[in-house]
Order: C-alpha cells, then sequence, then structure tokens
C-alpha cells in the first residue's frame, strides 16, 4: 500500500472535497506530517509513547477452541488489549504528537463508537490539550459508557442532531467546526477516510498492527502467513492496518467485512461526501444515505478511498454480514474463548463462521480491533431473553 | 451587476434555498425588491459549509422531495429578469454528471455556478464542463488563504470573487467579522472583477459597512430564515428591499 498521487488519489478515489477555507490547513498538514514521519525523534517519541503508554505490541492469541469449532485455525490480532480498548490509539497518538509539534492546542475530533472519541481525549489529557468530540445523538445513547469516559477524561462532547444522528453526522458537525476554528483547532480524524491526507496519514499510522501482525503470524505459523486474513470495516483503519502487513502477497487474502446495512464498497457507487471521492450509499440523484447497523464503530455510509481502490483492483474482498450474525458471533467468542469482542470486530468473526467450510483446515487472522466493554450496556438489552 | 458596480453603486446577491415552500415566488420577489443576481440552493443532504439556517431549509426542501432536477426544471420557466447561480455540492454534480449538469444549467437559464466543495485544486473536470457551455463558476477566497492562493483563485473566478467573510459556515453573526473587509480588501488589490463578500453578512448595516471595501454581498442565511420564519415571498422581498435601501 503505496503513497497516494500529488492529488492525494488512490486510483480513482480519494482527492480533496472541501470548502475553500480549509483547504490551506489541509496542504499544511500534508507537509508537516511527510516532514515528521521522516524525522526519527518524532517516530521514535510515537514509538515510545506506543509501548509505555498503550501497550504495544498487542499481542497475537491463537483460539484453540474456537478453531476446534469452526475447523479452522484462527488467530487473533489483539487490539482489544490496547490502551483505551481498541486499534484507535494507534492513530490518535501519532496525529496528537502532530499536533502538538504543529503548535496546535486543540483537538477537534468525530467518533462513532466512541472508541475513536476516548483515545482522543485520552491523548488530550496526557497532553494537556483542549478536546472537542461531536458525536451522533443516537450514539451517544447506544454508546453511553464512553460518553462517560469522554467527560472523565476532560473532553466536551457535542450530539450531532442532524441526519441520522450517528458518525456521519458527527463528522459534518466535525467538519463545521474544524472551517470554524482551523487556526488554533487540529481536526484529528479517526479512520482512513475524509480528504487528502487523511486516508494516507492514518493508515502509515495503523500500519504498526499490521506489521506486528505479519511477524507474529511467522512465528505462530512455522515462517507461514496466514491464508486469510480479515478485518471489520467502517471507515477502514484497522482494515488498512492489519492489510498494510499482507498486501504484499498476493497468496494470502484479504477479507472487508462491512455491516449489510452500511455496505459502501458492497452496495454504494463512487461519490463525493466528507472531502473524498469514495464508494457511498447514496440515492439516484446524489443524496447520501444513511446506514443502519447495530454497530455504532461501522454505522457509516461511505468508506475510505483506499478500500474503494483495493476492492476495484481486486486484491481485497469485500463482504457483508448481518446485524443478526454479529449478535452470535459476540456470544461466541465470549463463551468459547473469554473474549468480549467490540461489536464492530465481531463482524469479521460472524464472517468466518459463515465462511466456515470454504476456510477448512485454513489459517485466519482476525483484526480483534476493540473490546466490547462498551457494548455490554447496549447488548443486555438485545440478549434480555437469552441470558 | 457589472454596470451596477460600474457606475459606482454595490451588488447585492440574495441566496434562497431551492424547494423550500413557495420558493420560486420568492425568488421572484427577490428579484424585484432590487437584487442584482440571485443564488439558489440546490440542497444537499450533508451541507458541511452551512450552518444551522440552511441546514432546516435543505432538510425541508429534501423532505419535500427536491432534487437538483427539480429545481432546474422550475427555473426554467420562471422568468425572474436577474442572471441566477445555483449554489451546491459537489456530489450532486458529480451524481448528475459534470457535463450533463452544465448542460442543464444552460437549459435552465442559470448562467453561474459555485460548488461550496470544490477547491482549486478539484476544480478541473467541473471547471472545464462549465467553461465549455459559458457557465460562469463562482470561485471562493478565504481569509485562511495566502496572497499566492488567492491569486490563483481570481484567476479562475469567473462572473465575481466571492470573498468569505470570516472563518465558519453560512450564519449570522452578531456583528461583522473583522475579516470580511480585510479579505475583501485583499481580494481587490489583486482583481478588476467584482468582489462580493458573503458568509455573516446578516443585516443591512453590516452589508453596509462590508460594501465601504467590497464591490456587494451576499446574503443566505439571513433570506432564508425570513423565508423559513414567515413563509411569505413578500415579506422576504421586504428584507430584501431594506438591504438595498441600506447599501445605495
Ligand atoms: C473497535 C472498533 N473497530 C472498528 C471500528 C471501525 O473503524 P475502522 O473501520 O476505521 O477501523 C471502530 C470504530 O469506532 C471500533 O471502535
Amino acid at each position: 500500500m503505496g503513497e497516494p498521487d500529488a492529488g492525494g488519489r488512490f486510483g480513482d478515489f480519494g482527492g480533496r472535497y472541501v470548502p475553500e477555507t480549509l483547504m490551506p490547513a489541509l496542504i499544511e498538514l500534508e507537509e508537516e506530517f511527510r516532514a515528521a514521519w521522516g524525522d526519527p525523534e518524532f517516530r521514535s517519541e510515537l514509538d515510545h509513547l506506543l509501548t509505555e503508554y498503550a501497550g504495544r505490541p498487542s499481542p497475537l492469541t491463537e483460539c484453540h477452541r474456537l478453531s476446534a469449532e469452526l475447523g479452522c485455525r484462527i488467530l487473533l490480532k489483539r487490539e482489544d488489549l490496547n490502551h483505551t480498548g481498541s486499534h484507535k490509539i494507534n492513530n490518535v497518538l501519532g496525529q496528537a504528537l502532530l499536533a502538538r509539534r504543529m503548535g496546535k492546542t486543540r483537538l477537534v475530533a468525530e467518533t462513532g463508537a466512541g472508541q475513536h472519541g476516548v483515545a482522543a481525549a485520552t491523548a488530550a489529557a496526557l497532553m494537556g490539550m483542549e478536546c472537542v468530540i461531536y458525536m451522533g445523538e443516537v450514539d451517544m445513547g447506544r454508546q453511553e459508557l464512553n460518553v462517560f469516559r469522554m467527560r472523565l477524561l476532560g473532553a466536551e462532547v457535542t450530539a450531532a442532531h442532524s441526519g441520522s444522528r450517528t458518525l456521519k453526522d458527527a463528522v459534518n458537525e466535525a467538519m463545521r467546526h474544524w472551517v470554524s476554528t482551523v487556526e488554533d483547532s487540529y481536526y484529528l480524524l479517526g479512520s482512513v477516510m475524509g480528504p487528502h491526507p487523511y486516508p494516507w496519514m492514518v493508515r502509515e499510522l495503523q500500519r504498526v498492527l499490521g506489521s506486528e501482525a505479519r511477524e507474529q503470524s511467522l512465528l505462530a505459523l512455522d515462517q507461514q502467513l496466514p491464508d486469510v486474513v480479515v478485518a471489520c470495516v467502517g471507515g477502514g483503519s484497522n482494515a488498512a492496518g492489519i492489510f498494510s502487513g499482507f498486501v504484499d502477497n498476493p497468496e494470502v487474502s484479504l477479507v472487508g467485512v462491512e455491516p449489510a446495512g452500511g455496505a459502501a464498497v458492497g452496495h454504494g457507487v463512487p461519490g463525493i461526501v466528507h472531502g473524498m471521492n469514495s464508494f457511498l450509499l447514496q440515492d439516484d440523484v446524489g443524496q447520501v444515505l444513511e446506514a443502519e447497523s447495530i454497530s455504532a464503530g461501522l454505522d457509516y455510509p461511505g468508506v475510505g478511498p483506499e478500500h474503494s481502490f483495493l476492492s476495484q483492483s481486486g486484491r481485497v474482498t469485500y463482504e457483508s454480514v448481518t446485524d443478526a450474525q454479529v449478535i452470535e458471533a459476540f456470544v461466541l467468542l465470549s463463551r468459547t474463548e473469554g473474549i468480549i469482542p467490540a461489536l464492530e470486530s465481531a463482524h469479521g468473526l460472524a464472517w468466518i463462521v459463515a465462511n466456515s467450510e470454504r476456510l477448512h483446515g485454513k489459517s485466519v487472522l482476525l483484526n480483534l480491533s476493540g473490546r466490547g466493554d462498551k457494548d455490554v450496556a447496549q447488548m443486555m438489552d438485545v440478549l434480555a431473553d437469552r441470558l | 451587476m457589472r454596470s451596477r458596480i460600474d457606475s459606482g453603486e454595490k451588488a447585492l446577491v440574495p441566496y434562497m434555498t431551492g424547494g423550500l415552500g413557495d420558493w420560486v415566488t420568492t425568488v421572484g420577489a427577490i428579484a424585484s425588491a432590487g437584487a442584482d443576481a440571485i443564488e439558489v440552493g440546490i440542497p444537499f443532504s450533508d451541507p458541511v459549509m452551512d450552518g444551522p439556517v440552511i441546514q432546516e431549509a435543505s432538510r425541508r426542501a429534501l423532505e419535500a422531495g427536491t432534487t437538483p432536477g427539480s429545481v432546474l426544471d422550475e427555473l426554467s420557466t420562471a422568468d425572474v429578469g436577474v442572471p441566477l447561480a445555483v449554489m451546491t455540492y459537489a456530489n450532486l454534480v458529480y451524481r448528475f454528471g459534470w457535463d450533463r449538469f452544465a448542460d442543464a444549467l444552460v437549459v435552465s437559464g442559470v448562467s453561474g455556478a459555485i460548488v461550496a466543495d470544490i477547491p482549486l485544486e478539484e476544480s478541473e473536470p467541473w471547471c472545464a464542463a462549465a467553461d465549455a457551455r459559458g457557465v460562469e463558476t463562482i470561485m471562493l477566497g478565504a481569509p485562511t488563504g495566502s496572497d499566492a492562493r488567492l491569486r490563483r483563485v481570481v484567476v479562475r473566478a469567473r462572473g465575481f470573487v466571492y470573498a468569505v467573510g470570516l472563518l465558519g459556515v453560512t450564519g449570522e453573526r452578531e456583528s461583522l467579522a473583522e475579516t470580511s473587509s480585510e479579505i475583501a480588501r485583499r481580494l481587490k488589490a489583486m482583481t478588476d472583477k467584482p468582489v462580493l463578500v458573503g458568509v455573516g453578512i446578516g443585516s443591512p448595516d453590516q452589508a453596509a459597512e462590508v460594501c465601504e471595501v467590497a464591490d456587494g454581498v451576499v446574503i443566505g442565511s439571513a433570506v432564508v430564515r425570513r423565508a423559513l420564519e414567515t413563509n411569505s415571498p413578500e415579506a422576504v422581498g421586504e428584507l430584501v428591499g431594506e438591504f438595498r435601501q441600506a447599501m445605495s
């Protein structure tokens, strides 16, 4: 997975479709990130934080009971064990360091499930910055615990009341806020989406989990790479991170799993929203449709542009699973391995379960992008009749 | 508009959301009240450059079934008597097709376009389609732009240069932002094209104040708020008349 072209495009996808007010900030951001990323001092400071603060490297866990049950060899990349509970911290620590380097004193972020918001609030607390988080009103309801965590960490959480009142609308509000405060605020985007340079920058910052997973898989599988690598796709950052470790080995199949109600790659057509040209769920004239998923982190009608490119090039296959399948996978991993997954990550497992016959005898690496603590309150209602 | 400015007067360009209530009549009332040109918004589901008032108007228009096609169809039968421009977002144009959209504007008698999320860097396919058909693409110059960037903006702009009055989305503000006159002054120093300030011009007094430097104003949220609150084309016309008076 290389650099996008000078206009920030991966093939036909990407770009910088933003109001003129923001363009100078994006150009500056690209220059600043490029300089920081090439600066050994910046890299070692980030590595230090990832190790000493976030707990990297995250382990690779072989699932013996689950493997026996499904008939394939399942390995989990344990991003759930990171500080703050998901892969989001990798991106956030990098961007927060960059923000500080750029002299910004305020972080602005959107969040869906609240994992990116919690990570951003955490980094802001760590570095003594102000932090403003936009979150859809519906998501604030279903991820109440994370709302409290963000506030506890000192962030201001503001509800997005428009549209579907989920992640899409939180991004709209965050962008509007950024337009108003661009001189002192840093927009800390949470996935490989939005205008260039974000899709590229966030993927570079998530690359760490893919590199680790590659090394760890070689160790676990007698110097072999896994046959299949699976990750859930909302905006696509955890998937981009893990795929980056395997994309150059064509013998490894890469599978991105979208929610059936938010399958931008699966059911979308190219469109322009949130600064990027990418696959998008939209109506005939181009109004953006509302996604519908049990998982707040994947409840998004778009997808990062590099995923559109990887889909078009055929290197990655994108599949979808239903909410009902996800609920079963959520319970399954809890029961067989003692690991409660985030609902987002449960999408990947749900796909493995649905395809276990096809995967028989294969080694499958699943990016367990986050832990399910945040989802427990929501799942108490969903599973009320069963538990 | 050009002749108004050449004779030392100031240009007034109100904005109205297409598909909001009795919007075609409202556009007529705006023209009669002394507008030099009118911007018609084609509502988009995710208007990131717009504040609460235009968001709400867009939402209502979309709920009423408004589409780019329906707005352009209705405009083609309206006889307004002043030049019309549309203001919208990239995805609606992209989905329509750059060329087909430019064709449709010509057929509807629309002479200009503003696409809020197409900056210089992404402007090529749309501007090529528009230029080829004589549709004028109005470019925005923002306070965050360097002189070098603003110079490229004014070169690319057709019709007039839209000076973004402040750091922020559309909406009225209590007082005129200092950035408004400043950006107008910077742009005026670079071009002979008319420079109109928009975003944050909410009252006739503010319009008059910024016109000490600028060639005119674009007024959006104030007009749309009046339309939302009163549902009355006459009431919107009255407001536009007040701006006209304050600016002369
Ligand atoms: C645990 C977890 N996984 C995945 C996602 C989806 O984001 P992305 O597709 O960028 O990895 C989220 C987003 O909130 C998340 O919290």
